[in-house]
């Protein structure tokens, strides 16, 4: 049976890794090398980093720092921020990325989604989808939660599936920060799609993640930011809890 | 020195570097005359059989791995290149392996049981090995590894080759075959952490 995946996701600024509280008073928080390889061993099923650099400096920095993770930690890497054309598919895979997430690159042009399906398989494109509630409606939100698009929910993330995104990360804006837990009602709108779900967004501590696969049994991974960074959760006692609750893991 | 045959089907960054990473040296390539020398051969791969198949075969590739394969050589199919070494693959038309181990390859999609199940298999999953021994021996554990899949096709009726295999959604995937020099591994070696590395090494030790 398939091991439910426990991620953690980096934010990287000119090659190094930071989290910032909701993106303000950013701090450096350590090598990522170092922090990929405590992962590692602490047992993270996946890593994810999210490149937050606007400039083409910043840019080369972490395209190298992709490489030099990927020349020592040997579990899938996924990484996204900045990836709006094809080429910028190439540029990470050729330096040790295994998935490229999209996000308002391919709401801007979801043909890039096809186009990178098409050339480099369905399992390396993860569309991640930035989603809020708008009155009685989960909307889509591009350039990092700053734009409303307008679209819904469901409608986009099947239009990505159908255009071969392989995965789909869903960060529900509404719980991000608030740490009382996934946003299961949110995640739900997603139980038909045929790809795998991973739900982001509001973990708290381990009983979150317990919640989150025990009540949506298809969601494939949780994946989280701060509780790991900041030592409040250990990968290695998530894993060990999960699986006294008889969830799947790898430990 | 290790061969990892460069024959443009996929990305060779982590295997190389997991390659480096547990200390063997190795080099990306298609010359025969490279292959012949080497002290063990990985075949790599990702993407279609079809045209896998048609690019060894191009370079010129197909014969010489089988004759390498037959004087003893360590050979190693890792994911695509796992499923050429096979008799052949049902992957979107009929297509030839390269008929060094038993069995053929056919598709997930079509012997699933449930249709709600997801292709390609990806993820982690768990090894189960055909004896305790292989299992010692392979992995340096007795209680089970898990490793990196992702795959839309697997191998079938290759029982008499199998070292480990692992479920998914009912069905028991090969996951990790072998015959005397000729071994394949479904999963990512690569990607499939300390346990994954610990495999490549056991490989490798076979070259020296």
């Amino acid at each position: 049976m398939l091991a439910k995946r426990i991620i953690p996701c980096l934010d990287i600024r000119d090659g190094r890794v930071v989290k910032g509280k909701r993106f303000e008073g950013i701090r450096d928080v350590e090598d990522p090398v170092t922090m990929a390889a405590f992962y590692n061993i602490s047992g993270a099923d996946e890593l994810v980093f999210y490149d937050i650099t606007a400039s083409a400096e910043g840019r080369k920095l972490f395209t190298e720092m992709v490489s030099d993770v990927a020349k020592e930690v040997f579990i899938p890497l996924t990484v996204g921020g900045g990836i709006n054309e094809v080429s910028d598919f190439e540029r990470v895979l050729t330096h040790g990325a295994d998935k490229v997430s999209v996000n308002s690159g391919a709401l801007r042009d979801p043909s890039l989604i096809d186009e990178a399906a098409h050339r480099y398989g369905d399992q390396c494109v993860v569309l991640s989808i930035d989603c809020k509630r708008v009155g009685n409606e989960f909307h889509v939100f591009s350039k990092g939660g700053r734009e409303d698009t307008g679209r819904r929910l469901f409608e986009w993330a099947s239009e990505g599936t159908g255009r071969g995104a392989g995965e789909i990360v869903l960060n529900s804006m509404d719980t991000d920060g608030v740490r009382q837990g996934f946003d299961l009602e949110m995640l739900d709108k997603l139980s038909s799609l045929k790809v795998p779900i991973i739900a982001s967004g509001g973990a708290g501590g381990m009983k979150d993640f317990s919640v989150l696969f025990k009540q949506l049994p298809w969601v494939s991974a949780g994946l989280a930011a701060s509780i790991f960074h900041y030592k409040e959760v250990s990968i290695r006692d998530l894993k060990h809890y999960l699986r006294s609750q008889n969830i799947p893991v790898r430990c | 020195m290790i061969a990892l045959i460069d024959y443009e089907v996929g990305n060779l960054f982590s295997l190389q570097a997991s390659l480096k990473k547990i200390g063997a040296d190795s080099i990306l390539t298609r010359d025969p005359d490279v292959l012949r020398s080497a002290d063990g051969i990985i075949l790599p791969g990702v993407g279609a059989f079809g045209e896998a198949a048609e690019k060894l075969r191009s370079f010129g590739l197909y014969e010489p791995i089988r004759e390498i394969a037959d004087t003893g050589k360590p050979l190693l199919g890792v994911c695509l290149g796992m499923q050429m070494l096979f008799e052949k693959s049902y992957e979107y038309g009929e297509h030839e392996g390269l008929c060094l181990l038993p069995g053929y390859i056919g598709s997930l999609r079509e012997d699933l049981p449930s249709r709600d199940a997801i292709v390609p298999h990806m993820g982690w999953n768990e090894l189960s090995f055909t004896s305790k021994e292989a299992e010692k021996k392979w992995t340096g554990k007795e209680d089970g590894i898990y490793t990196y899949f992702v795959h839309s096709f697997y191998a079938k009726e290759c029982e008499e080759v199998l070292i480990a295999d692992t479920d998914y959604e009912g069905i028991r995937i090969p996951a990790f075959v072998g015959k005397d020099n000729v071994f394949g591994m479904q999963f990512h070696p690569e990607k499939s952490g300390d346990d994954g590395l610990r495999l490549l090494s056991e490989f490798i030790k076979l070259t020296k």
